[in-house]
């Protein structure tokens, strides 16, 4: 083709002109039932909203953030004591999931199964266990959801990492305490809710500790 | 080194789990021919609900049709290769739409309409053409709601593909008073960094758990222990945990049973069967749906786990299934199912998912260190400190009757060699034909 067909070709074009908003779109011509193959609504949950005094809010903090530390330093029962004697750790599948004795977790267990797990990670022959391990949390925006007698809920986001062996994992997703304080002044776990970002992502190894 | 040297009755070669080349002739010769678990058509009840699938190296999607049946197809738009469904599950209509240029197809692939066809006419890719169309699965069949697929027309039928294995499927099915599972809709996945095999041997290999669980077993004994001298009685999810730090002589006394085609069974152990007041209403239902003596035969079999090889720990007594999807030779994903038993009571179910919980999730306080094993199982197999991996273990000590091998030991490596007896079968016509330097 000579520099003058192509200059010819060049030399003529169409504009697209905007079509009405009832038009359809060359793929909804070919499938008018076409919609619903992408974005979803979203499940996540968020917080209620309480004005709560600015002491409690860094109480309740200072809770969350030594609840962390101790899982980072593996002082596995000091952990545990931070629950009340009914106590529940859960962690879901799903956000939208409520009960954690009816429904597929990931973790779901009260005292006597964190002592379970708790035996698990200190037996000299937990083999898993043997590999050089350790996580890291950071908790952060921390809303104080509700107060009410001497219960609080509080929402928090975390994110954690983890190292095992030379493989670094990165976990994130949100908490959700129900904090009661005892007749001691200070609060015991009702429950702890941990919704992982990723809880239906497929898991490369396992967790093994909680979250 | 000849193939046909590398599996010996009573030893195989490292290689089988190693080699990158075995593992694409294993996906050739046995996933992409044999029936290959796709799901439970309860996955999939409305129709276009999908859900997505590897057999063996094909991207897969199983389908409701609009005629009520269950569909497997290539995941693949048949114009310029792209695959249809863009997520693991969901529902895509009445019709398949590829992303980049609008080919739409009918749930069961026939395409449905081309843009501007008319640039087709005058070439071999018109609609009249199977070409135009997604490709269906050679064969698709069920098992009591149970689907599986196979990509060659040829071989075996699903019947006699299952044979005795069946039984996975029936012990979970008869234990619903109409006779049916439906799928809790949940997945797990947990990805192993490891062959396949060793996940497969790991399920009948009852020497390990007491090595392996003994950091679960043991305090989670002692806590059963101290919950029943408290309260006369401990919930029996101590139980499934407890068990797994049994002696040595008790596994000993747990037998298998090793069917043809690599299938098998692990008796039962955990004795689940107690006689609370869930499960007396339970044992009712059935025996009003099914009367006295046919309750008896269901509830009596005695099964811990069936293997339906190469891919499948179905535990049956507890409604929870795991399914292999191989990656790699190196690099297996699990899926990890748990089923309702339809019409069964609440409270069966909620027993059933703290075995799910604590011991399939992936926070699993059991398969933590399993996974451990099957990891540093294939580092080692990869060095070169020895070149065999042994399965001599009551080798010669086993029943054989009728291609049926029960072990007379609970913890005999017969699960072992039965299942390499059926992979060097599936692997004949390879090892026929390559040679592996």
């Amino acid at each position: 083709m000579s520099k003058d067909q192509v200059s010819k070709a060049l030399g003529t074009g169409v504009v697209i002109e905007a079509l009405g908003v009832e038009s359809m779109t060359g793929a909804e011509s070919i499938a008018p039932e076409h919609m619903g193959r992408g974005a979803r609504p979203s499940t996540q949950y968020v917080p209620d909203v309480t004005h709560a005094p600015v002491a409690l809010q860094r109480e309740v903090e200072t809770f969350l953030f030594r609840q962390a530390a101790l899982l980072d330093a593996r002082r596995w029962q000091e952990w545990i004591e931070l629950f009340a004697d009914d106590g529940v750790y859960w962690m879901p599948v799903a956000p939208e999931q409520t009960d954690w004795l009816g429904e597929p977790s990931i973790f779901a267990e009260d005292r006597l199964l964190m002592e379970v797990r708790m035996g698990r990670l200190g037996h000299p022959n937990a083999w898993s266990q043997a590999a050089a391990w350790g996580t890291n949390h950071l908790v952060g925006n921390v809303v104080i959801e509700s107060v009410e007698a001497d219960t609080v809920r509080v929402y928090s986001r975390f994110q954690m990492m983890e190292l095992r062996r030379d493989t670094l994992r990165h976990f994130g997703g949100s908490y959700r305490h129900t904090l009661r304080r005892g007749a001691n002044g200070s609060f015991a776990i009702e429950l702890q809710r941990v919704d992982m970002m990723n809880g239906q992502a497929a898991y490369d190894y396992v967790l093994q500790a909680w979250v | 080194m000849n193939l046909t040297a590398l599996v010996e009755p009573d030893r195989v070669h490292r290689s089988v789990y190693t080699d990158p080349a075995i593992f694409d002739l294993e996906m050739a010769h046995i996933w992409e021919k044999t029936w290959v678990y796709c799901g439970h058509e309860s996955q999939v009840p409305k129709v276009g609900d999908y859900w997505t699938l590897q057999i063996g190296r094909q991207p897969m999607v199983m389908v409701r049709d609009q005629d009520g049946s269950v569909r497997v197809l290539y995941n693949r738009c048949p114009h310029r290769g792209v695959e249809l469904c863009g997520n693991q599950k969901g529902n895509t209509g009445k019709a398949f739409v590829c992303s980049y240029h609008a080919w739409t197809f009918h749930l069961d692939g026939r395409v449905r309409a081309i843009p501007l066809m008319k640039g087709y006419e005058g070439t071999r890719m018109t609609t009249d053409n199977p070409d135009c169309s997604m490709k269906a699965a050679a064969r698709v069949d069920s098992y009591r709601g149970f689907v599986f697929a196979s990509l060659s027309a040829e071989g075996p039928s699903l019947a006699e593909f299952l044979g005795d294995a069946r039984v996975a499927f029936d012990d979970m099915c008869d234990r619903s008073p109409v006779g049916e599972v439906e799928v809790v809709p949940v997945c797990h996945r947990v990805i192993q960094h490891s062959n396949w095999k060793f996940f497969m041997e790991n399920q009948l290999d009852a020497l390990h758990p007491s090595v392996t669980h003994q950091s679960t077993g043991v305090p989670a004994r002692r806590i059963e222990n101290r919950v029943k001298a408290e309260q006369g009685s401990a919930p029996l999810f101590f139980h499934y945990l407890s068990t797994f730090a049994s002696s040595f002589d008790q596994w000993d006394s747990v037998q298998t049973v090793n069917f043809p085609k690599g299938h098998g069974i692990l008796k039962g152990y955990m004795g689940l069967r107690p006689t609370d007041p869930d499960t007396l209403e339970h044992e009712a239902q059935l025996k009003a749906a099914y009367g006295e003596e046919k309750t008896e035969e269901y509830l009596s079999r005695s099964i811990h786990h069936v293997l339906v090889y190469p891919y499948l720990s179905v535990q049956s007594p507890l409604q929870q299934l795991r399914c292999l999807r191989p990656m790699a030779a190196n690099k297996t994903l699990s899926e990890i199912w748990h089923f309702r038993l339809k019409g069964a009571p609440e409270a069966i179910y909620r027993r059933a998912l703290w075995y799910y919980n604590l011991v399939n999730s992936p926070a699993t306080m059991i398969n933590a260190d399993d996974l451990e094993n099957w990891t540093k199982g294939q580092w080692g197999l990869e060095s070169k400190g020895g070149e065999w991996v042994s399965f001599h273990r009551n080798y010669g000590g086993d029943t054989e009757r009728d291609g049926v091998i029960y072990s007379n030991n609970g913890t005999s490596e017969a699960v072992m060699r039965s299942q390499f007896r059926a992979w060097a079968e599936y692997m004949a016509p390879a090892l026929a034909q390559t040679v592996v330097a």
